[in-house]
């Protein structure tokens, strides 16, 4: 699409209207085909077959939050990919990680981080954390069509709030509902073991890296009982993606870091397969 | 029966220019400079709110002067071009020499338009490259022509004696203290030649950093980080002075 299809090369009105600060907004009007929710699927029998992305975990700790992914998209019962990646930066100061569809997902998160983007250029200052989980909330819902084929698209949303200065985590559901979640959170397919996990290991005094230590844990169990979710592959060097919010910014931790706390889980569950042991009473 | 006044269509053109010429006078002066690390921007701007330096995409920045309401919108459709490109294509593919041309372009039409009120703003896009030979800057005045800048431009109320001034002084690999010392001192030349002072507080500057790790490289330099470079001793501040990176984009102090 290109932005001067007449033969004048001057910007068309819709560029030049003053108002809406949105991206999104300014694409349904100027270029409404660009939008992923806007596309009519053709009537098909049963699911369509496309790679997805599964489990995907956050906790907030006391500085800050940590947002994590494992690395497997499924189709079917095959492997897709090993070393998708489902936790993106979506601005300085946030993170989303998506399961579900694989190629909606990523398009919407390219889309989403261009959102919070031209707002902060346009209005010169950033959208609050509630603003952004809405913005994340409306492209999910414009995807319900889709997800009612089962093309769904769930995401986990987690930033740093500037101005309560503490780390926040948002979970959606398919039509878009939003729902904040205090200490830890999962989606995909993986995170009912994962929520389990975390419920036995979560602490509020959790440090940062306590917390990177945390999801990792929660993914392998969740890796141990759904086989949609990859578990630290040692011969291949693929290691979850793991990211820290904090007052300073969006960071993600290099191969090195992710490699050196998933050895020594690793380590300690050759001789406890099913992890450390919480008190009974 | 009144016969309509003739007017030829040179006399036509000489008015319109004549009059977006004024209106961009009224308006005051920036400047745009290359240096060692980058490409700054100062000008004198008592608002802190309403910009006349800003961010169009990761590489390129856009500075303006003359009638706010009009440059404003320029700027959201350069910002909504550019995103789009972005969007389309790849980040790589979103250039300054692109975003020019749809700028002369638009300007262009409405000059010569004459349904239309001519604009009384002149533009500056600049892309900062990986060396300072990649580096782009382009001025757009108000009738839509594309002038190729090298080194340093002015734009605005007395923007020619400005630019004289500065290309007497202005030089490869100067540090960001010397470059922005010498727009300053640009800047603060009145028209009948005598010199007032501009305090820091009262000057807008921003840069885009080709040394800044981050994908987008435009930032504002605001506070005490301004002041600082503006006491710095020009002669032995070169390679202390890079802008920190800690702060996010939009820090104002």
């Amino acid at each position: 699409m290109e932005a001067n299809p007449r033969s004048t090369g001057r910007l068309p009105a819709a560029f030049l209207t003053p108002g809406s600060s949105s991206f999104m907004d300014f694409l349904s009007d100027h270029s409404p085909d660009l939008l992923p929710g806007r596309r009519t699927l053709p009537p098909v029998q049963g699911a369509i077959e496309a790679p997805h992305g599964t489990t995907i975990v956050a906790t907030t700790f006391p500085g800050g939050v940590v947002l994590a992914g494992d690395r497997r998209a499924t189709m079917g019962n095959m492997i897709a990919q090993r070393d998708i990646e489902k936790v993106f930066p979506a601005d300085e100061y946030s993170a989303v990680g998506i399961a579900g569809t694989a190629g909606l997902a990523v398009e919407m998160v390219k889309l989403f981080q261009l959102e919070l983007e031209h707002f902060e250029k346009v209005e010169g200052t950033q959208l609050s954390l509630e603003g952004k989980a809405n913005r994340l909330s409306t492209m999910i819902r414009s995807n319900l069509g889709m997800a009612m084929q089962g093309l769904a698209v769930v995401p986990l949303f987690a930033g740093w709030d500037v101005d309560r200065e503490k780390g926040r985590i948002f979970s959606y559901d398919v039509t878009g509902g939003r729902s904040e979640e205090h200490g830890f959170a999962a989606t995909g397919s993986g995170s009912i073991f994962a929520r389990g996990a975390m419920k036995k290991l979560y602490r509020e005094d959790l440090t940062e890296q306590q917390a990177v230590t945390l999801v990792v844990q929660a993914l392998y169990d969740a890796a141990d009982d759904d086989s949609a979710t990859g578990g630290p592959d040692v011969a291949r060097r693929i290691y979850p993606i793991v990211t820290v919010i904090t007052e300073d910014g969006f960071r993600r931790l290099t191969e090195a870091e992710c490699s050196d706390v998933a050895r020594s889980i690793l380590e300690r569950r050759l001789e406890q397969p099913d992890g450390p042991r919480a008190a009974l009473l | 029966m009144s016969t309509p006044f003739y007017v030829s269509p040179q006399q036509a053109m000489a008015d319109r220019a004549e009059y977006a010429r004024k209106g961009i006078a009224r308006g005051r002066s920036l400047v745009v400079l290359q240096y060692a690390d980058g490409i700054v921007f100062v000008g004198e701007n008592p608002s802190r709110a309403l910009h006349k330096f800003s961010e169009i995409y990761d590489r390129i920045a856009f500075a303006a002067a003359g009638k706010y309401n009009e440059y404003e919108n320029l700027r959201i459709g350069g910002v909504r071009y550019a995103d789009l490109r972005g969007y389309t294509y790849d980040r790589d593919d979103v250039t300054a020499r692109g975003l020019a041309n749809v700028y002369a372009q638009t300007l262009g039409t409405i000059f010569s338009s004459a349904g239309e009120k001519p604009y009384e703003v002149e533009l500056v896009v600049a892309e900062v490259g990986d060396s300072p030979a990649g580096d782009q800057i382009y001025r757009l005045p108000h009738d839509g022509s594309i002038v190729d800048e090298h080194g340093s431009v002015a734009v605005g109320g007395n923007a020619e004696q400005i630019s004289s001034f500065l290309d007497q002084r202005h030089r490869d690999g100067m540090s960001l203290a010397e470059a922005l010392k010498l727009a300053v001192q640009a800047l603060s030349r009145d028209t009948n030649g005598s010199e007032r002072e501009i305090p820091a507080e009262r000057l807008e500057v921003a840069v885009l950093d080709r040394t800044r790790p981050q994908q987008r490289k435009f930032k504002r330099i605001v506070g005490r980080q301004l002041s600082r470079l503006l006491e710095a001793d020009t002669p032995s501040s070169t390679p202390t002075d890079a802008p920190s990176d800690e702060e996010p984009d939009e820090s104002q102090e």
